[in-house]
């Protein structure tokens, strides 16, 4: 289960130094608070229960696809299902599980601020999250929705008969929370960094943040007013996309996608950020091309906002708007391969430890590798045609979705969770979960690129026999990844405990982050640091004697 | 192919071998890419892991290596870029002799009707060696029409016609798939695309008196009335609607749209949305009256008018093709 916030670790042998977990304790100096540390807790503990229940659903799909025939669930339950767990791990898991967690508690932490710039908007936003949260589980108990993730009008607003407004107002109100997530960040990045903490300085999370953030303020209010569009439609019949009413269904394809393209970027791009602080410090080098690596987020926060109608080549958009969208979608190829170049040039002539955050680092750019080159495909036109809307695409977007954002996700829980918790994780349980993540994900969606380019279409409850055998292979891999996830899950919680006490800097890393204790105090630092090295600066840091600090 | 683990699709159209090319083409690309990573990724971690005494060298980085490893790929992806619009050029632009079929979709089946007035439901017979182009439309929610083992797919729209087009090349039986979710039966919206020789396929086609397709129409034409505004002889009070088709219509705004299928559709639906130069906005609108299956049939009606006597087939140039040509330019 998720992770308890509201038990605050106090370490045994220690003096207990005031800190932000023992700073105050019940209920009410945790709901009520301004921390940003004591947020991005909440926000672990909301998005850990949320990725439980999303995962269910995923358990329960699988499951039915063991079987050619519908047997498991009826084609309606199959069909709120698959909605179910693509609307809960998109919006309340997904789009908010890196910045809100890790960006909440890190960002302050990494420029050298006390909190960051809003703190009261700060925990409005995580009200709002859990507002949305709840009256999503409230849909969901009262029957569900059944129009997939994507709310496809003219199904969604005239023909199904599954509560579409109450989930529509509960994605509304996610996003705003995560546009007030993004307000802070950027305000913060702005106005509080640290004395010497110049834009050259920054760590990569931190641009890679910022550049999140400008999608969030940007692309979020277009989903919600799409989503008060298809309210309107629905309740009161005002003809906006359907065609009998005198609307038109391909314009809200567009406006969904100009938000929901760039979202899979506010997705992945914090994970990228993750990757680049966990492989600086296991290489103990700077980051190869910074600058690059900074500029290639920016670009993809410009870029993801121009490629949305390649999730409408065989829609029924234009023959030439078809073309410029597929060549502009090669185009935001460029910077994601340049990270990855980037990355893999930094182990050039480094100095590698093999702790478990560098392992799900690896795990990313392999996967991610995959993700990145099968969304060429996919940009390909031609092939496009073939694959869109089968299996191709789930697995594509499910190698983006989870080999990229949650193993960066898990990459940073454990690289962090010393400075979070005071408390270091059992390594090698964490490596053998790392080991089983990476089987069972690729046991999971590889077979379903080979399902998808042989044409089994995606959202299928029923399916023609001769594809039974490579879904049974994703189930099998789907159970293997469930027992990589509830590992975790299991010895971060028993680590709280028994974990071995960990010191201000466990990793010897650089970043602001590591020279304040850990846990850090409420207010981070005990003094205002002053910044006079350039981010990742490995070589003026000591490696540690011992390898990773290990758990007994 | 192995019946329990298929790894390659079946090819039964001339578009199948071509998209397949294709994608080995990118397949083998991004594999040597995905290697080249793997590959690097593995030797660099072992070969750069930590030993005592060695420490990192720290590297700025390098513009000339960042400036390449970005425009590099990016060639590559133009390849795959010009090659994709190709193939997708062509599977948008059905030849001029293609013969045509209406399919009307709803939740949750797919009813076909052939121009000689066969109908089927979730079935289509097709002959090998000949162009067909799908007119396609639906009567409620968005669908796709998906034939995997041509390559192929359309989403079917509400509200207008898309069209798909492809020559079958291999007898045999296809899966039909809907590709676009379209509520509780979606995955049982399916069937089957029988391919037949030519022979065949005459053999089928003549089992049954059925009126052309284009005959419902000229009925529908006359029982609804149209032809008394629309007429052939005389200048009526709509547009005479002899050789329309797919030429390009002057409007009362000023503006010149190419009166195709979906033109023809929309002025029966929604008669005022497009007012021809000339004309005043006095047609009643049919929404509600015709169904889809009639509004295919007097699409197909329309369209006859504008074919060639039957005997001089083939002389009279392309239809499809004059749209574009500037000569054409006169309509009323």
């Amino acid at each position: 289960m998720a992770t308890k916030a509201a038990s605050p670790v106090i370490p045994v042998n220690q003096t207990p130094k005031l800190n932000y977990l023992n700073n105050g304790h019940g209920l009410k100096s945790w709901l009520l608070t301004t921390d940003h540390k004591r947020i991005a807790l909440l926000y672990l503990v909301s998005v850990s229960i949320f990725f439980f229940i999303g995962g269910i659903f995923a358990m329960l799909i699988r499951l039915e696809l063991l079987t050619p025939e519908g047997d498991l669930l009826s084609a309606d339950n199959y069909n709120k299902a698959f909605t179910q767990h693509g609307m809960i791990m998109v919006f309340f898991f997904l789009i908010p599980v890196v910045p809100a967690v890790l960006g909440n508690f890190l960002v302050p932490l990494m420029i050298g601020a006390k909190d960051l710039a809003f703190p009261r908007i700060n925990l409005l936003s995580w009200y709002l999250y859990i507002t949305a949260g709840i009256l999503f589980l409230h849909c969901m108990l009262n029957g569900g929705v059944d129009t997939g993730w994507t709310f496809y009008s003219p199904f969604s607003t005239e023909y199904t008969n599954t509560n579409i407004v109450e989930a529509g107002i509960a994605v509304f109100i996610a996003g705003f929370s995560s546009i007030f997530t993004g307000l802070n960040f950027i305000v913060t990045v702005h106005r509080m960094r640290a004395p010497g903490m110049t834009w050259d300085r920054l760590p990569l999370f931190i641009w890679a943040n910022y550049a999140t953030s400008l999608i969030m303020i940007l692309g979020t209010p277009v989903i919600a007013i799409t989503i008060v569009l298809v309210a309107v439609e629905r309740l009161f019949h005002l003809g906006i996309f359907d065609p009998r009413l005198g609307g038109d269904p391909l314009l809200f394809q567009h406006l969904f996608w100009f938000y929901s393209h760039p979202a899979v970027y506010i997705m992945i791009l914090p994970s990228m950020g993750v990757i680049s602080e966990l492989i600086a410090c296991f290489a103990r080098k700077r980051i190869f091309g910074y600058k690059f690596v900074a500029i290639s987020s920016m670009a993809i926060a410009v870029f993801g906002f121009l490629v949305w109608a390649h999730h409408m080549f065989v829609a029924g958009i234009s023959l030439y708007a078809a073309m410029i969208f597929s060549f502009l979608s090669f185009s935001v190829g460029v910077p994601s391969a340049v990270k990855v170049f980037n990355w893999t040039a930094t182990l050039y002539k480094a100095s590698i430890t093999y702790a478990t955050p560098m392992l799900y680092a690896f795990g990313f750019i392999g996967l991610f590798t995959i993700g990145g080159l099968t969304g060429l495909m996919l940009a390909t036109i031609g092939i496009d045609v073939h694959v869109t809307d089968t299996y191709f695409v789930v697995a594509h977007f499910h190698y983006v979705m989870v080999g990229g954002v949650l193993m960066g996700y898990l990459g940073g829980l454990h690289f962090w969770w010393p400075k979070i918790t005071g408390r270091m994780y059992p390594e090698g349980w964490a490596k053998l979960s790392a080991l089983f993540v990476f089987v069972g994900f690729n046991l999971t969606f590889f077979p379903q690129f080979i399902l998808g380019y042989l044409g089994m279409p995606r959202r299928y409850w029923q399916y023609p026999p001769e594809f039974q055998v490579l879904n049974v292979l994703s189930t099998a891999g789907a159970s293997i990844l469930a027992v990589g996830y509830l590992l975790p899950m299991i010895y971060l919680l028993w680590s709280l405990r028994y974990g071995p006490i960990a010191d201000a800097n466990p990793w010897n890393a650089a970043g602001l982050e590591w020279k304040t204790s850990s846990p850090p105090p409420t207010f981070n630092f005990d003094e205002t640091p002053v910044v006079t090295w350039e981010a990742y600066n490995y070589d003026e840091i000591p490696e540690k004697e011992l390898e990773a600090p290990v758990a007994r | 192919m192995s019946k329990y683990l298929p790894l390659w699709p079946d090819q039964a159209s001339t578009m199948a071998g071509q998209v397949d090319a294709l994608f080995i083409y990118v397949l083998l690309v991004s594999g040597i890419m995905t290697a080249l990573i793997f590959i690097a990724v593995t030797v660099l971690a072992i070969k750069y892991r930590r030993v005592p005494g060695r420490k990192a060298q720290q590297i700025e980085g390098s513009t000339f290596l960042e400036i390449g490893w970005s425009v590099l790929p990016f060639f590559v992806m133009i390849t795959f870029f010009i090659w994709g619009a190709i193939i997708y050029f062509q599977e948008r632009t059905p030849p001029a002799d293609a013969t045509e079929v209406y399919v009307v979709a709803k939740q949750w089946m797919w009813k076909i009707e052939h121009m000689e007035g066969q109908r089927e439901i979730n079935e289509l017979h097709v002959p090998t060696g000949q162009n067909v182009k799908l007119i396609m439309t639906s009567q409620d929610v968005i669908h796709s029409f998906f034939i995997p083992a041509f390559r192929i797919k359309q989403d079917v729209l509400p509200g207008r016609y898309t069209t798909l087009w492809f020559k079958a090349t291999v007898p045999g039986r296809y899966h039909l798939f809907c590709a676009e979710y379209c509520g509780t039966m979606h995955s049982g919206m399916g069937g089957d695309i029988v391919v037949m020789e030519p022979q065949d396929y005459a053999k089928w086609m003549a089992g049954g008196p059925f009126a052309p397709l284009q005959d419902t129409g000229k009925e529908l034409f006359a029982s609804l009335g149209c032809a008394t505004c629309h007429r052939s002889d005389i200048q009526g009070r709509g547009p005479n609607l002899q050789g329309i088709y797919n030429k390009p219509v002057l409007l009362e705004d000023g503006r010149t749209v190419v009166a195709d299928e979906n033109y023809v559709r929309e002025s029966i639906l929604n008669p005022t949305a497009k007012i021809v130069s000339g004309y005043k906005p006095v047609m009643p609108t049919f929404q509600g009256i015709v169904s889809d299956e009639q509004l295919n049939a007097l699409v197909a009606y329309v369209k006859s008018l504008s074919q060639p006597p039957v005997g001089t087939a083939g002389l009279q140039g392309q239809p499809a093709a004059s749209a574009a040509q500037p000569q054409n330019t006169q309509v009323q």
